[in-house]
């Protein structure tokens, strides 16, 4: 199963470099914009068959590893 | 007094540090990430650097390495952890002290010497330092002290907050927090006072000839608490 995953800071944790970007963006003429926040996104290739478990797995891994639940999010986006 | 410096693929401080307290009296030994069981110690320090390349988020690899199973033993048990930078870093990683450490405010790879703010000396590490303002080094990307507003509320119920960016005369504002972090923390405890985090390294002070000496005053001053 490949299952994809995001992972982005919360609300109301400073990202600067979003900002940065934001600020850049607008520079370059896009005026129309209310925020831009960066995150991870990752792509876990799995041997397990079943979705369920496969998606069970990397939210465990998720919790354990890839997010810091201090200030992050994660979010399982697709699982086939 | 025994002390334990983990080398991390990646670490850079560590040396500086087995330097530092050699100087000071400690019996070091350097250990090796993969290893499995911690020498005897009487102190155990994670020190700077970059363990892992930063990646993912900087200390969360090494803090899965396998002679952290160890160090999380000796911590949970009340043996005395000191994370310092990258060590800090790891720490929160870990679990062993709250919150997390984000990139610095202005985005910028911050490398000068500052002053901190003793805010609690009933502990062993800064118990009977007659300062209560060091100058200290920092060296750092990822520095900025984040902790929600209940973990803050519970890290200052508990007098956690071990040290504070400050002026030189000791006056904790937004002026002299170099990175953003909250309420200019600079280095905090968990609720026991045995497992410290700090972002300065007391390690790079400590030579007259090439630095202030308030890390000299700091090292010092820990041995003999612990004898």
């Amino acid at each position: 199963m490949k299952i994809s995953v995001i992972i982005t800071l919360k609300k109301d944790v400073l990202d600067p470099q979003g900002k940065v970007i934001h600020q850049t963006l607008e520079d370059m003429g896009f005026n129309d914009l209310n925020e831009v926040r960066q995150g991870k996104y990752f792509e876990i290739d799995s041997k397990e068959s079943d979705p369920k478990k496969a998606k069970d797995k990397v939210e465990e891994m998720c919790k354990k590893l890839l997010t810091n639940l201090v200030i992050e999010n994660y979010k399982i986006i697709d699982v086939q | 007094m025994k002390s334990s410096v983990i080398t991390f693929p990646g670490s850079n401080c560590d040396r500086d540090m087995d330097v530092a307290l050699k100087k000071f009296g400690f019996k070091n030994k350097m250990v090796w990430h993969n290893d499995t069981e911690l020498p005897k110690s009487d102190l155990v320090i994670l020190p700077g650097g970059f363990s892992y390349g930063d990646y993912l988020r900087c200390g969360s690899m090494a803090s899965k390495s396998k002679i952290m199973k160890s160090v999380i033993n000796f911590a949970n048990s009340g043996g005395m952890v000191m994370g310092v930078c990258n060590g800090f870093q790891i720490l929160v990683e870990t679990g062993l002290l709250p919150g997390a450490l984000l990139r610095n405010k202005y985005l910028e790879f911050i490398c000068k010497n500052l002053f901190i703010k003793i805010n609690n000396k009933q502990n062993v590490y800064f118990k009977g330092i007659d300062k209560d303002v060091l100058e200290f080094h920092i060296a750092h990307n990822e520095g900025n002290y984040f902790c929600t507003k209940n973990q803050l509320k519970e890290i200052e119920d508990n007098e956690q907050v071990a040290i504070s960016y400050c002026d030189k005369n000791g006056i904790i504002e937004d002026e002299s927090n170099p990175n953003g972090s909250i309420k200019n923390i600079a280095g905090i405890f968990n609720k026991e006072k045995n497992i410290l985090g700090m972002m300065p390294h007391p390690e790079r002070m400590i030579d007259c000839s090439l630095s202030g000496e308030d890390g000299s005053l700091f090292f010092n001053n820990l041995i003999n608490n612990l004898k």
